[in-house]
């Protein structure tokens, strides 16, 4: 599903060259529940965007779902962002005084699909993260946990090869965040990729799979038989 | 089609979220396209009221003004010269030289002042023969035309034009015909009235008191020249043939032999007709000029209220981004925001501007035109601004990296 092979990614400040990623390579398959973990300075936003098709690597490739992405023009990157990644962000990044509804439809505007299909695919979703009942909400009623509920529905809507989230329970209080994991484990159990990136422990220890960050190397990578089930 | 309504929707949308700062952008193009339309219209009616009231003096006319000709330019006032007189007016009427013409008007206008009981007003009184009612087509509404008879014996009469009346005798008054008025010392009795003929600006035939030609020369004036002569041609064809007859046969009179030395100049209605036009088209083309300024000035409101927007929602273009929208999406999307703005503008300014040249044609008596190129102009340049200067904000919002944009604060 995600193919990475010797990514570097090397900030250039005058003549002093940081290397924030540093000839990193991993696998992660289909139906994959990943959390990418380490201190902040550790490489793990940058990994992240990289992941995202947000910014290209300066060496290596990266090939998501079979197909090369490490080095593609700016609209063959939102084209591909738009089919293959659903973004979960730390600030939810809802559009302001617009319903739920029309949120989760955000996606799906820019990749042709009818309209019917758009608001039938919306509905479907935000009933999946149980917000039937707020759909015309605009974001600005609904709670954090809930504006974040309503940005996972809206990563699902495009269907994509892998849902990527980045620090998805940072900005939302504990009882809340509970919620969004249970989500996230449903999600996954249905057969979804998840790539969680946090830094926080009791987070990471949601997913099937960590790997640690550490100055832009991969430090360790377990796959953690001993999950505890609260 | 779907997407692009939806695109509007959603602008529309945005733009009332901020209605104060919607309004003031607006502002501008309302300020802009309104005054355009406003004085292009004003431009036009001037020109219209003033190609009617030259029209209306007939098509077969030719003045003769005593002064030189120049090519191009209308001469100086009537009365600016003294080389033409009575003699030539009735040379040109009696010889067998020229063939094209019907009659001939001598004239002579100056300005004074009369007075009736305790009004008084400043208006244009004219010497005339009786053929100038018929030449000029002056209608009476009540008493009677100067008559030959009154020229012959200097008779103390006068036609008063409605204005004229009116400024001396109030409005609406009905019994004016037998009054006296005073001109420089000379009492006149009235014998008539004219039709209104509904002039206005520059040539208002309403605003005349016709007096014999013989009373003009010799008990107002003191004078024995013309100020101009009328010689109605036998129709519109032989205008040339009757303008080339008159000035030889006035060359030969006058014992001049270069045309260019002319003492006088012909001129027919086409001639004042051109000229004027040309004058009045500049003075629009003037007005719409700085008019058009105000315009340039509301385009610049509109494209600095954009690169507001733009930055107050870095946030939201690099979301869309990250979502997968392409460049061109968000250009469309801000393009739409900027062409809603300046259209509406537009509309808003169009209406207002109509309202402004209803009320400016009331005002100043001028005939009431919308001009429709005025109005598509003034929607196809409201388009087209929301185009240019929505451009630069449009790009700048496309060209922000999603990554950096995200992370704006």
């Amino acid at each position: 599903m995600i193919k990475v092979k010797d990514i570097s990614k090397i900030y250039q400040t005058g003549t002093v060259e940081t290397a924030a990623l540093a000839n990193i390579s991993f696998e992660i398959k289909k139906g994959d529940y990943v959390a990418i973990m380490g201190p902040s300075g550790s490489g793990k936003s940058t990994l992240m965007h990289i992941i995202g098709i947000l910014d290209s690597p300066t060496k290596g490739e990266y090939f998501l779902d079979g197909q090369k992405v490490s080095q593609l023009s700016e609209d063959e990157a939102a084209e591909v962002r738009n089919h293959k990644i659903g973004f979960i962000f730390q600030a939810f990044n809802l559009l302001p005084r617009t319903t739920a509804l029309q949120n989760v439809i955000l996606p799906m505007r820019y990749a042709n699909i009818s309209v019917e299909e758009r608001v039938e695919k919306a509905k479907k979703y935000l009933t999946m993260v149980g917000l039937g009942d707020r759909m015309n909400h605009t974001s600005n009623q609904l709670s954090g946990g809930q504006q974040q509920r309503v940005a996972i529905a809206r990563g699902l809507a495009m269907n994509p090869a892998i849902l990527l989230a980045d620090e998805p329970t940072g900005n939302i209080a504990s009882a809340q965040a509970e919620e969004i994991m249970k989500i996230f484990e449903k999600l996954n159990q249905d057969g979804h990729t998840i790539v969680m990136i946090t830094h926080e422990a009791d987070i990471a220890d949601h997913a099937k799979r960590v790997i640690h960050l550490k100055d832009g190397k991969i430090i360790k990578d377990e796959r953690n038989g001993k999950k505890i089930k609260k | 089609m779907e997407d692009l309504i939806e695109t509007i929707k959603e602008s529309f949308g945005t733009l009332t979220l901020n209605k104060m700062r919607t309004g003031l952008a607006i502002l501008g193009i309302v300020i802009g396209i309104g005054s355009v339309i406003a004085l292009i219209s004003l431009g036009q009616a001037s020109q219209k009221s003033i190609q009617n009231s030259i029209q209306s003096l007939g098509s077969n006319l030719l003045t003769v003004m005593p002064g030189g000709q120049r090519s191009g330019a209308i001469q100086g006032p009537s009365g600016g010269g003294t080389t033409l007189t009575l003699a030539d007016a009735k040379a040109i009427e009696s010889t067998s030289k020229i063939t094209t013409i019907n009659s001939v008007s001598p004239e002579l206008s100056q300005r004074s002042q009369v007075t009736a009981g305790r009004n008084n007003t400043n208006t244009s009184i004219l010497g005339v023969y009786p053929q100038y009612s018929t030449i000029r087509k002056v209608d009476i509404a009540n008493g009677v035309f100067i008559s030959q008879s009154d020229v012959d014996n200097v008779r103390k009469v006068a036609v008063l034009g409605p204005q004229v009346v009116e400024d001396l005798f109030g409005e609406g008054s009905t019994n004016v015909v037998g009054q006296t008025i005073r001109v420089g010392g000379q009492q006149l009795k009235v014998i008539g009235v004219t039709v209104s003929k509904g002039g206005s600006g520059f040539q208002n035939q309403d605003d005349r008191i016709y007096v014999p030609l013989s009373t003009a020369q010799k008990q107002l004036f003191g004078v024995n020249y013309l100020s101009s002569i009328a010689v109605e041609a036998k129709n519109a064809n032989v205008m040339i043939d009757a303008q080339n007859e008159i000035g030889y046969f006035l060359l030969e009179k006058h014992k001049l032999s270069d045309p260019a030395n002319a003492d006088f100049s012909i001129f027919s209605q086409n001639d004042i007709l051109n000229t004027a036009s040309q004058v009045t088209g500049t003075f629009t083309a003037l007005l719409g000029g700085i008019a058009a300024i105000s315009l340039l000035v509301g385009g610049i409101g509109i494209m600095n209220i954009m690169l507001v927007t733009v930055t107050e929602r870095t946030r939201e273009i690099g979301l869309r981004k990250a979502l997968g929208a392409k460049k061109k999406t968000i250009i469309t999307q801000f393009l739409t925001e900027a062409i809603i703005l300046t259209f509406t503008g537009g509309i808003l300014g169009m209406v207002i501007g109509v309202i402004i040249s209803y009320i400016l044609a009331i005002v100043m008596s001028l005939p009431f035109t919308i001009s429709f190129s005025a109005i598509g102009l003034a929607i196809g340049v409201s388009g087209a601004i929301g185009i240019i200067f929505g451009w630069y904000p449009a790009q700048k919002a496309a060209g922000l990296q999603p990554i950096e944009a995200l992370r704006y604060e």
